[in-house]
């Protein structure tokens, strides 16, 4: 039997049934929740595995079922998706254990777990979907699964958030649709293929082309946090901490961000793109978000939200790579992708810890706190510096390249804007370093729990050291074969003419 | 096997079936229950059969009592049809197990043979081939549905029983007025008959004025909806479930089946009437509904506007715009059932609909919010489910026609049904405690919302079965679906 036809939805069931499941089991059946829990995220990297390899072996893994009539739901594994899949799925293993920490002796375990999972499976089959009408139904289908997590703890400001939430990411889903059908009724077919499939009608349909254009990005830009549509992420930074490192790193932003690879590349393809006039207004509408979620940054006491303004700026780098018309960029925005998803979990991770062990919410509690949980300000630390830009970590990677790529595309403008960001970074996140280090603690904390000689519980303090050796690890061996930069590399050969 | 299959008259039994039932459950009332759930086997059944029988060999004609048209009485089931029994088979099952749990031993005695009889009459309208014979079936539904509705008792559901009987009748008798316009100018009421000797004139505008008008008024389109509401939303859960699933696509089919077969020509002009009509239902029910403080009026007030879209596909006319109108039908009666019936649980565990006050009890019933939910998505028109399939398709007939006007309407429409029912949704997240004197809802009840809200979403991934089946016969004339 030939298992390549079904791998790709194999992958997504892996997550989707085990959410089923987890919905119909008792609350207080809390090791076969763990069991399954665990089971779906090392199955779903095992399948992950199997398709790296095979791809890298020159198979063709495609699921094709109809949906309409001339349209197939299509989840198929081509080079950015083995980028996006094996980010998602690998942060998701980190992530789920995390959560089991985090959320241990709270109420809803069920619920939570069953969305967390739904959440993941569309958020895999975004990465894999093969056209642009599979990508919008696992896109609203990850919608919809995250705002039950949004709003889980049931208070007033998560409804508050959970609203905002779906306010603009319905309406976004809208904008997508219309697009989307738009696009469907010019050009009869929506399969994604390197180097754009819309070049060939640009006679005649050049206007309706551009709108198309805007409409898609618009719909995407809503998840991606560009600005003006980012307000909804720093509002719903008050669901737990492993739900945003999910918003934030593994789902949903960057399914926006992914999305925008997908149109940009895919749809219209860079070099018609470009021609088109259309990746100059996309690159600065990035810039401008760049500098703007920076300088929100810089004025947030709360942690979380001044991480959450630290996401709206540093997923635009992905998306001013994408839009900046040069090979070198596209490789700094993909790679990109990654960096920032490792370093921000790493992140969101800390400050959760913080918030668990120590009740700490704000940074201006956080006076010496590296000398009582020094594992979780050590990776805090890596993370910070990395999205700082310095080397030798991920992030200087990503940066590097961005810039190398600005002055290979002839935007040298660009070069400031990442200088300039670069400073704001460091402004809004050596003063937290300095405090955490080098303050003296003060006599108590806000709310401490105790742990014995650990500093945490083993399930909160394990994943962030991981991720955050994992940023040490993308920085150092980033010319080693099968990182996410030799990957990047790879995909950029496809998507420009030879 | 195939033989015999194939000479059963699928189609007819699936009239006479109901209506036997309806005799049993009436001449034995202790063991109504039983007797209806039996029935309702068998009806789910003969539609099976219906529908291998049209997918083998083609649209089938009956003749009763084989006098033919057009002096007997001639039955026909094409594609539409066959959708049409089917998707009614499908809701009168769900709403046959939820009301064996639903009702006490006093109101199941009146409710089943009424229930019976009304499926009985809805399959024949499905099935009729001329045009008087839907007079009386949409006569012979009317009042099933009316007694329905008073069965709730109280001064409200007589109120609601009362205007809704007139309305009811209102229409019936312009619809027969235009009936015997139709028979005077032509002699004859069989749909087929009439196609070939049609030709305009003022007797045919006249009686096309009059018979769209009655349907309307009966498919409650905005202005003439105001009756809709207070019906739906007094009756007893499972009555308010078949009554916005299933009666009102009644007299949609009717005025379908007349658009498409026997005024052909004529109507040219109407078309923008009625999609504009269909727009301002899509927003004024949307509004209403996020205005409303009891879940089954918001309910009620969100099938006037999933009924708007059905009218968007007349000026759009073509084959995926009908496909599309089908679509959203079929996916808004299995959703909406659920709907009504997930609501009905949690009335009868809570005591109450107030939405406001509906935290306590949505967390207890958790199999009853994911119904509500799950139907609420294909409401929506989101992916994956039937309902996003049928927003598609007409998203694509506009577009595909130049009329984008249309575009932003479905889109609009869309947006206020998420509001509406994340409003309900946001209840389930919260962190009050239980303070009710609970009643607990049989397992049945909560399973057949669930189920049916599951179809709704399944019909968003099958898609391409039902578009073929719809097909058969060439219910949307000349050219097969590109």
């Amino acid at each position: 039997m030939n298992w390549d036809g079904w791998l790709p939805l194999l992958i997504v069931l892996s997550s989707l049934s085990v959410g089923l499941v987890i919905f119909f089991l008792p609350e207080e059946r809390v090791a076969t929740r763990t069991t399954l829990n665990l089971t779906g995220a090392v199955l779903k990297l095992v399948l992950v595995g199997v398709i790296i390899w095979g791809v890298v072996h020159r198979h063709h893994y495609e699921t094709r079922l109809p949906l309409l009539p001339g349209l197939d739901l299509v989840l198929r594994a081509d080079a950015e998706s083995v980028l996006f899949v094996t980010l998602s799925s690998g942060l998701w293993l980190v992530t789920t254990v995390y959560a089991i920490g985090y959320l241990e002796g709270s109420p809803h375990r069920s619920r939570f777990f069953g969305f967390f999972s739904l959440c993941v499976a569309a958020t895999v089959g975004v990465a894999l979907a093969g056209n642009l009408i599979t990508f919008l139904l696992f896109y609203e289908l990850l919608t919809l699964a995250t705002y039950p997590l949004i709003v889980h703890r049931g208070t007033d400001a998560a409804h508050q958030a959970g609203r905002a939430y779906l306010t603009y990411t319905i309406a976004g889903g809208a904008l997508l649709l219309v697009g989307t059908v738009w696009l469907y009724g010019i050009a009869g077919s929506l399969e994604f293929s390197y180097r754009g499939f819309v070049a060939e009608l640009a006679d005649g349909h050049r206007a309706a082309l551009i709108a198309i254009f805007a409409l898609l990005i618009a719909g995407l830009a809503v998840k991606a946090a560009l600005v003006p549509f980012h307000s909804w992420l720093p509002q719903a930074m008050v669901a737990p901490a492993p739900v945003s490192a999910l918003l934030h790193a593994v789902a949903v932003v960057k399914a926006g961000a992914f999305g925008i690879v997908r149109v940009v590349y895919d749809v219209y393809g860079i070099e018609f793109a470009a021609g088109l006039g259309v990746t100059l207004p996309l690159a600065t509408v990035a810039a401008v978000t760049i500098i703007y979620g920076s300088m929100r940054a810089l004025f947030q006491d709360d942690l979380k939200r001044r991480l959450a303004f630290s996401t709206v700026s540093q997923v635009s780098y992905i998306v001013l790579g994408i839009a900046l018309t040069g090979p070198i960029a596209t490789i700094g925005g993909l790679v990109h992708l990654v960096h920032q998803g490792v370093m921000k979990i790493t992140l969101f991770f800390c400050a959760g810890n913080l918030a668990e062990t120590l009740g700490i919410h704000k940074v201006s509690e956080m006076n010496g706190v590296g000398r009582r949980m020094p594992w979780t300000m050590a990776a805090f630390t890596i993370g910070a510096f990395g999205m700082i830009g310095a080397p030798p970590l991920a992030g200087f990677i990503s940066k590097w390249y961005l810039g190398l790529g600005a002055l290979d595309a002839g935007q040298g403008w660009v070069i400031f804007i990442l200088a300039g960001s670069s400073l704001l970074n460091a402004g809004y996140f050596l003063p937290i370093l300095y405090a955490a280090w080098f303050k003296a603690p003060p006599d108590t904390w806000p709310a401490e729990r105790s742990f014995g000689r650990r500093e945490t519980a083993w399930a909160l303090l394990a994943p962030p050291v991981v991720t955050a050796l994992l940023t040490l690890a993308l920085g150092l061996l980033a010319s080693a074969p099968f990182s996410p930069l030799q990957w990047a590399r790879s995909i950029t050969t496809l998507e420009y003419a030879p | 096997m195939a033989l015999t299959m194939a000479a059963i008259p699928w189609g007819v039994m699936a009239i006479l079936l109901p209506l036997a039932g309806a005799m049993a459950c009436f001449l034995s009332p202790r063991r109504a229950s039983p007797l209806g759930l039996i029935t309702a086997l068998g009806v789910v059944a003969c539609a099976a059969g219906l529908g291998w029988q049209v997918a083998e060999q083609g649209a089938q004609r009956y003749a009763i009592g084989g006098w033919g048209a057009p002096l007997g009485i001639d039955l026909y089931a094409d594609g539409l049809s066959l959708l049409m029994l089917m998707v009614t088979a499908v809701v009168g099952l769900g709403i046959s197990v939820y009301s064996s749990g639903y009702f006490n031993r006093e109101k199941a005695v009146n409710f089943w043979p009424l229930w019976m009889f009304l499926w009985s009459a809805l399959n024949a309208l499905f099935l009729s081939a001329d045009i008087f014979n839907l007079y009386v079936t949409l006569e012979l539904l009317g009042l099933a549905a009316v007694a329905l509705v008073a069965l709730a008792g109280g001064a409200d559901a007589l109120t609601g029983a009362m205007r809704y009987l007139l309305v009811s009748l209102l229409g019936s008798l312009a619809y027969l007025l235009g009936v015997a316009l139709l028979y005077h100018s032509f002699g004859c009421l069989d749909i087929a008959l009439l196609a070939e000797r049609m030709e305009p004139s003022p007797a045919v505008m006249a009686a096309m004025g009059l018979m769209s008008a009655g349907l309307l008024l009966k498919t409650a389109l905005f202005p003439l909806h105001f009756w809709l509401p207070p019906a739906h939303a007094s009756a007893p859960a499972p009555v308010s479930a078949l009554l916005s699933a299933l009666v009102v696509k009644a007299s949609f089919y009717i005025l379908l089946r007349l658009w498409l077969d026997v005024f052909p020509v004529t109507a040219a002009g109407l078309g923008q009437l009625l999609g504009l009509l269909g727009a301002a239902a899509v927003l004024w029910g949307g509004l209403q509904a996020l205005r409303q403080t009891r879940l089954k009026m918001l309910i009620a007030y969100s099938t006037v506007a999933q009924l708007g879209y059905l009218f968007l596909a007349f000026p759009l006319g073509s084959n995926v715009a009908w496909q599309g109108a089908l679509y959203l039908l079929l996916s808004h009666a299995l959703a909406k059932a659920a709907m009504f019936m997930a609501a009905g649980n949690i009335l009868c565990f809570g005591g109450h609909d107030r939405i406001a006050d509906l935290d306590r009890v949505a967390q207890r019933l958790p199999l009853s919010l994911a119904a509500f939910g799950l139907a609420g998505v294909s409401i929506m028109g989101l992916p994956p489910s039937g309902g996003f399939i049928a927003k598609w398709l007409l998203l694509e007939a506009a577009m595909r026609s130049g009329q984008w006007w249309w575009v932003i309407i479905l889109i609009l429409g869309g947006l206020l049904a998420a509001a509406y029912v994340f409003k309900v949704i946001g209840y389930a997240f919260t962190q009050a405690v239980m303070t009710h004197e609970a009643r607990a809802v049989p397992a049945t009840m909560e399973w057949a919302a669930l189920v049916l809200a599951l179809v709704a979403i399944l019909l968003g991934l099958v898609a391409p079965w039902p578009l073929a089946l719809m097909e058969i016969g060439l219910p949307f004339g000349g050219e097969a679906a590109g």
